[in-house]
């Protein structure tokens, strides 16, 4: 493994420029063309003119949440496929995107769903909501928890759906919540939601070396002094956390979560503390690539960002598993 | 307790007898939901007026026989069908999470009637037919993109949640797009029902899932062996090449024929083998107590679906997810409560 470290570090390197360029980019990149020179005099020179006024108050915070809810997500996905040793895992399992989709159904009938910072509060209770209850059916075994969550989130989904079939205006709110994006999102008031976010992934880089001994087996995990059962928490904590916040703040674009750990496990295989690293960078430049090509895409107006990810990664998944071959949990 | 042995001339066969009444209980609570099914409705009839429809007698003999019985013979059929799909993809892949729509199916389905009806403006048959042509298509993709020299349960697994991202994404793209009466119609589709099913959307139906059926119960055994491993299947005489295509049609086919009559329909495939399999107490994820368990299931739900709102009927899908959701959640409670 020693021999591994040069590549690894090389290849943790490349993703950070790619990282860096991509982030430039999107700051860069929009409706309204605005030099590469002009934009960096905003930061430096900023005089109040509206292209100013544009890179520092639309697309500078947009950039922030791109990079923040790709990680978020990526690194809920990655704790959560480790912790239940399933590749089908991703943030949502644990009825946290159900439990946020609920919300906002019941809300938008009753309503409550009109701006955004109420869909934001209603998004965070209704998947903080889920994850107790899946936690306190499965608690004793990953596969429990995991059926838990997919059978909460179908029977939540069930009941939102036959709601939003009888009330067509529900429905129209319910299906622009749905599709997940990142535009308009910014003048959210998201700075709560990034602290939440920040914290919940320095927690996660603590949880990886931990989560080592865990993949290997509970009963491993146990023998070689781990304390399963408290990992098994903090865990299932941070993921909650992280992966409610970031579908409160963008909608379920949990696609992310679910494929950028396959990538990152294929670059680092039979390290946690690597994987959760790559998947960290990785995330936001799936993220940060998605939303630059949403703005430029189409010339009729934005593709939602989660289809971008969609097709931007699942191809990039395939190609992976085909060449390298799919590496087990 | 010790098993029950079963012989036939030549073929025999090994039963728990957890096993045996478990599934013997299904079949008793599937008869006596299937005897409600055929009393309820607009006008109540009597369980003996259904016997006397039977025989061929009686006022509301064509109301029981021509509506009735082709929806509760469409509920535990197609339940049975999405049961030994799910089955068949749990196996496969090692995952209890594993169930048609892994290979595609569903979401491709969706995206095919989707294309038919909101971009082509398409009518019902237009719909049925995108529905059955997108839901092969993606399942081929993902089968031909998954093979190398073999098929990998987590190969598969990796590629089917690749081609589903996609596939979902475009569908919540053009649902977003379409108007809002269209848009809420393929929701209501998509979520599966049997409202109107009659024997002639029955019949090929019908002969299709029994011969799937068949196939199923000669494969099951080798099956059951290959989940212990690939190495051992293979040393014990397993033809993996040929039984794991074999298997994947058989799959395939049972969701395809019921996606073509009744709508994706969602949760039996994925619920039914995990609560068949604790119901019977069994170690693996067998076909019987998984076929029984989905037909109940979604007799139960179409029933709670035509009754809960009555005289609206509901999505049987809407009804699934409910019904099954709460039970089996209540199961794995019980589960977890235990140890």
């Amino acid at each position: 493994m020693r021999t591994d470290l040069p590549r690894r570090t090389a290849i943790l390197a490349g993703s950070l420029l790619l990282f860096a360029a991509l982030a430039g980019a999107s700051v860069c990149v929009g409706a309204q063309a605005i030099a590469p020179a002009e934009v960096l005099r905003a930061f430096t020179d900023y005089t109040g003119s509206s292209e100013h006024l544009i890179v520092r108050d639309v697309r500078l915070p947009r950039t922030v949440l791109a990079v923040c809810v790709g990680a978020a997500l990526g690194t809920a996905g990655a704790l959560v496929q480790t912790l239940t040793r399933n590749p089908l895992a991703e943030p949502g399992i644990l009825g946290v995107t159900g439990g946020a989709a609920f919300a906002i159904t019941i809300g938008a009938s009753l309503g409550l769903a009109g701006s955004q910072t109420s869909q934001l509060l209603l998004a965070s209770a209704g998947s903080v909501i889920a994850a107790v209850i899946v936690y306190a059916v499965g608690r004793t075994s990953p596969l429990r928890l995991v059926l838990a969550g997919t059978a909460l989130s179908s029977l939540i989904a069930g009941v939102s759906l036959g709601i939003r079939l009888f009330e067509p205006t529900v429905f129209d709110q319910y299906r622009f919540w749905y599709v997940g994006s990142l535009a308009g999102r910014e003048q959210t008031p998201f700075l709560i939601p990034l602290a939440v976010l920040v914290l919940a992934l320095v927690g996660a880089m603590f949880a990886a070396r931990p989560l080592n001994a865990l993949a290997l087996g509970d009963q491993v995990a146990a023998t070689l002094g781990a304390r399963v059962l408290r990992i098994r928490v903090a865990v299932l904590v941070l993921i909650t956390l992280l992966a409610a916040t970031a579908t409160a703040v963008a909608g379920p674009i949990a696609f992310v979560g679910l494929i950028v750990p396959h990538l990152a496990r294929r670059l680092a295989p039979g390290s946690i503390p690597w994987m959760l690293g790559y998947t960290m960078v990785l995330s936001p430049v799936l993220m940060l690539a998605a939303d630059v090509l949403s703005r430029v895409l189409l010339p009729t107006g934005e593709v939602p960002v989660a289809v971008v990810t969609a097709f931007l990664g699942g191809p990039v998944l395939i190609w992976a598993v085909r060449r390298y071959g799919a590496s087990a949990l | 307790m010790t098993p029950l042995v079963l012989r036939a001339g030549r073929v025999s066969a090994l039963v728990e007898r957890r096993t045996a009444v478990a599934s013997a209980a299904l079949v008793a609570a599937a008869l006596a939901l299937g005897l409600l099914g055929l009393c309820y409705g607009a006008e109540w009839a009597t369980p003996g007026e259904v016997l006397a429809a039977f025989a061929g007698r009686g006022d509301s003999s064509v109301v029981i026989l021509e509506w009735r019985l082709p929806r509760v013979t469409a509920a535990l059929l197609f339940g049975a069908a999405l049961g030994v799909a799910g089955a068949v993809f749990q196996n496969l892949t090692r995952n209890a999470l594993g169930s048609p729509d892994i290979i595609g199916l569903d979401a491709g389905a969706y995206t095919g009637a989707l294309l038919a009806t909101v971009l082509l403006s398409g009518g019902a048959g237009a719909l049925a037919a995108g529905s059955i042509a997108g839901g092969l298509l993606a399942a081929t993709a993902v089968y031909l993109l998954s093979w190398k020299s073999g098929i990998n349960g987590l190969r598969l697994i990796v590629i089917g949640i690749a081609v589903n991202a996609i596939l979902t994404a475009v569908n919540s793209w053009i649902v977003l797009r379409a108007e809002l009466e269209v848009a809420m119609a393929m929701a209501g589709w998509s979520a599966g029902s049997l409202n109107g099913v009659g024997w002639d959307d029955l019949g090929p139906g019908i002969a299709v899932l029994a011969l799937l059926f068949l196939l199923m119960a000669v494969l099951a055994p080798a099956t059951h062996q290959s989940v212990l491993g690939d190495e051992f299947a293979v040393s014990t005489g397993v033809g993996l090449n040929v039984l794991r295509p074999l298997v994947v049609l058989v799959g395939v086919g049972c969701t395809a024929t019921v996606t073509a009559v009744a709508g994706p329909i969602v949760f039996v495939a994925l619920a039914a083998p995990q609560i068949g399999r604790r119901l019977a107490g069994a170690a693996g994820v067998p076909f019987v107590p998984a076929a029984l368990t989905g037909a109940v299931l979604l007799l139960a739900a179409d029933l709670a679906a035509q009754m809960l709102l009555a005289p609206t009927s509901l999505p049987v899908g809407v009804m699934t997810t409910a019904v099954g959701g709460s039970y089996f959640i209540w199961l794995l409670f019980k589960e977890t409560k235990k140890s």
